[in-house]
């Protein structure tokens, strides 16, 4: 260069420029430092070529390997897929009655429903599957339809109150008494007080003593008698701890009056048999799940259990909802 | 395009020097060899002694079962959560590196470092293969031909082999020795088991057989902790310049006009130097006080016959006494010294206090984590139902029986999840298998008058040997009911 300038401190060539009376050295890189960059532009052309690189109009280059982060998870789940499967046959393939033969399928059914749960089923019931006001609880002992694996698979499968599916969970359309002017309001307060004797959160009085005529005229078609409900039509029982919609007189007398109608959806339609048997299988296995053939039959069973909810219309009450 | 080496005049970082230490012998050298053999047999052997612990365990005396979260240290099983036993050895290693630089300074460098030991042992090969110093330094500048080829690669295959063994022999500790052997030879062997020999083979290769002081010199952080852990009365390798200055040779002295000092400028303690040093400038952050050139100094000095230790580990108060015409310190009074024998103290309580908790230490535990969701359950007869999952850890190696029991919630019974609830009980047993934890849910139920509340989980072993253990948790309960 014809305008070479020389430091004449370190005697090393300049860069030409000047800022304020600084200059640059114009040191030579070191030669490790040149051979690592040709080599990293080497890997950039091969880079380029092999994967998917370049925008084009409507997609980019495929690249020589093919290799898409698609196709990645594709691969992955089609592995997590087959790993599964015989889990999944086995599932499919084993009567729910003996899915407590084998421990260890149960075990995975467990395990799985678990999973499938916190997909599917925590929007309503809770991530403890503690549910809240009206929507019920699945770790305690108190169950609406049946708490055996075999008749939480039929409410899974079916649902409760879901039009179009035969073998739906009946759930009797409870009157709306108040409303609907079955019951003055008087005649509600007295029914309230007499109901909440029946789990003795109320002394006997005069208004109890009313309610239980008005109870016999108007509920025991459902709740019974003694009140001990009816798991065919869903009607809860009204002698327990347990109130899916609360239990104060306030609560109750809420529900005599409008009535509650829960429903749940017939889970056939969007899970496989085998992803609905491991839901059963976790949620009997919450505390709660009674065994084969020890479901107490109510006391005082309607003796023709209605097929469908329409049918299941007694001018009876059961604050119903959905309870697999 | 300049040599990027250069520019200009000026050299942009320091070339290597080759260093060619030649062979010395000596009673620092005799000791350097014990240290190099015992250290070098422990690092070998030891994954291969075997160690009865009944037919639940493995039978080797070491051994890092990270798969199973096991360490194994003779008659000591440590688990994953007792790992402050690990963490007080390592300060006892940190503690103990302050209590040897402060009584004997840089010994750790000069001796035992693996550094040391395997740069020591490849210069060994390196004698043995190309001959001492000055035949090392001929074939250096010698041009490459077939004689110098063959040398080389001879003396690279010993190297690759003497890496090989290094990285080969570190995976024994991490599983059974003769099992994993059997598969790194059939090709059965995990793949990081080949990994972590091609790794440390790699580093051992080029740590030892090519960078050795270099990585002293550049790379270790400890020369520069110890640099600023030495003191005027820390024992270093010393050139005692008031006895050895004016050099010259022992002609030069019979024809100098005015009287030389001790030193003949062999430049002897410069050729046995592994670090490629001169001592004579002064201590330098270049010794590791291997203490080679006291042993070359000494031969020489008997040679000429001078008085020994012209070189010689000194400390710089000792020195400066020295220097005024005082008698030369004695080794055990700069030994024993307050500070030392601060870190001495130290160190002897930590590790006082670690044996002791491994005499007291449980082999039984309980631990508890309760379910927070949901916190508790109504059921339908009224009563409350809390659950929780129990860890009970058997840390014997033979299965063992235990009891869980509650202390305190008076009116509950519990149950496990794989019993059915008929058979609650105060307490429940189980069989937890040797050297295994086992979670196990339990559910308490409780009459609804029992309010909320603290109780504990007992643990006891039912067998001879007896032990207990606790743990505190907590039994939720509806809040009062509001009254209508």
């Amino acid at each position: 260069m014809a305008n070479k300038k020389i430091d004449s401190e370190t005697g090393v060539e300049t860069v030409g420029h000047e800022w304020d009376g600084i200059e640059e050295l114009n040191n030579p890189l070191p030669r490790w430092w040149l051979l690592t960059f040709y080599a990293c532009i080497l890997f950039a052309i091969g880079y380029v070529i092999v994967y998917p690189a370049i925008p084009m109009l409507t997609k980019g280059t495929e690249g020589l390997w093919g290799w898409s982060s698609r196709g990645s998870l594709a691969a992955e789940t089609a592995k997590a897929e087959a790993s599964r499967k015989t889990l999944l046959a086995q599932l499919t393939a084993t009567p729910i009655e003996q899915l407590a033969q084998n421990p260890e399928l149960m075990r995975a059914a467990v395990s799985g429903g678990k999973a499938a749960f916190k997909v599917n089923c925590v929007q309503c019931h809770g991530s403890g599957a503690a549910g809240s006001t009206g929507y019920p609880n699945l770790n305690d002992d108190d169950w609406l339809y049946g708490g055996n694996l075999k008749e939480i698979e039929q409410t899974i499968t079916h649902g409760i109150r879901q039009p179009g599916d035969d073998q739906t969970r009946p759930g009797a359309l409870m009157p709306s008494f108040g409303r609907d002017g079955i019951l003055t309001a008087a005649q509600i307060q007295d029914t309230v007080s007499f109901v909440r004797t029946l789990s003795g959160k109320e002394q006997a009085s005069a208004g109890s003593a009313r309610g239980a005529a008005l109870y016999a005229a108007n509920c025991v078609a459902c709740h019974g008698p003694d009140g001990k409900g009816n798991r065919q039509l869903g009607a809860p029982n009204l002698t327990d701890a347990i109130w899916l919609y609360g239990d104060s007189r306030d609560a109750i007398a809420g529900s005599v009056t409008n009535a509650h109608a829960g429903v749940m959806p017939a889970w056939t339609t969007k899970l496989d048999t085998a992803t609905i048997r491991m839901l059963a299988a976790y949620v009997h296995s919450l505390g709660g799940g009674e065994k084969f053939g020890l479901t107490p039959a109510p006391a005082s069973a309607p003796t023709s259990a209605p097929t469908s909810a329409q049918a299941a219309a007694p001018a009876a009450a059961a604050p119903a909802n959905a309870k697999p | 395009m300049q040599n990027p080496e250069t520019a200009g005049d000026v050299l942009l970082y320091e070339k290597r020097k080759s260093v060619f230490p030649k062979a010395v012998s000596g009673p620092f050298r005799r000791f350097k060899w014990l240290v190099m053999v015992v250290t070098l047999t422990i690092y070998y052997v030891t994954p291969w002694l075997r160690w009865n612990r009944g037919p639940y365990a493995p039978d080797q005396a070491v051994l890092i079962d990270l798969a199973n979260r096991r360490f194994f240290m003779f008659g000591i099983e440590i688990w994953p959560h007792e790992f402050y036993f690990v963490a007080g050895l390592l300060i006892m290693a940190g503690i103990g590196l302050f209590l040897i630089t402060s009584a004997v300074g840089r010994a750790w460098c000069g001796y035992s470092c693996p550094q040391t030991v395997w740069t020591d042992l490849y210069q060994h090969v390196d004698r043995l293969i190309d001959g001492d110093r000055n035949a090392q330094l001929r074939l250096q500048a010698a041009p490459w031909g077939p004689a110098k080829i063959a040398r080389r690669l001879v003396k690279w295959t010993i190297y690759l082999g003497i890496a090989f063994a290094t990285g080969g022999a570190w995976i024994f500790y991490f599983a059974d020795a003769p099992t994993l052997q059997h598969q790194f030879w059939t090709g059965a062997a995990p793949s990081i088991a080949y990994a972590t020999v091609g790794v440390l083979t790699a580093t051992t290769l080029l740590f030892g057989g090519f960078m050795r002081e270099q990585v002293c010199i550049y790379m270790c952080p400890w020369p520069r902790i110890q640099t600023a852990m030495l003191d005027e009365k820390s024992l270093i390798v010393t050139y005692k310049d008031w006895r050895g200055e004016p050099r010259g040779s022992v002609k030069q002295a019979k024809s100098s006009a005015e009287p030389l000092g001790d030193c003949v400028d062999c430049n002897q303690c410069v050729a046995v130097c592994p670090t490629g040093i001169d001592i004579r400038e002064g201590p330098q952050i270049g010794c590791i006080t291997c203490a080679l050139c006291i042993d070359a100094c000494d031969t020489v000095m008997k040679q000429v016959g001078r008085p020994r230790g012209l070189i010689d580990y000194a400390t710089l108060d000792g020195s400066a006494h020295e220097k005024a015409g005082g008698p030369p310190e004695r080794i055990v009074r700069t030994i024993f010294r307050p500070r030392t024998l601060v870190y001495l103290g130290v160190w002897s309580a930590i590790g006082l206090a670690l044996l002791f908790a491994l005499g007291v230490r449980k082999h039984i535990d309980i631990s508890v984590a309760k379910d927070r969701n949901p916190a508790f359950m109504l059921m339908s007869d009224g009563q409350v139902r809390n659950a929780y999952t129990v860890k009970l850890r058997n840390m014997e190696n033979r299965p063992r029986t235990m009891e869980i029991s509650m202390d305190g919630l008076k009116g509950a019974v519990m149950w496990s999840d794989d019993m059915p609830q008929s058979s609650a009980a105060r307490s429940l047993r189980r069989t937890v298998a040797p050297d295994q934890a086992e979670a196990v849910r339990i559910y308490v139920i409780a009459p609804s008058h029992e309010e909320e509340q603290d109780f504990s989980f007992n643990l006891l072993a039912i067998d001879k040997e007896g032990g207990s253990d606790s743990h505190k948790t907590h039994f939720d309960a509806p809040e009062e009911k509001e009254s209508e």
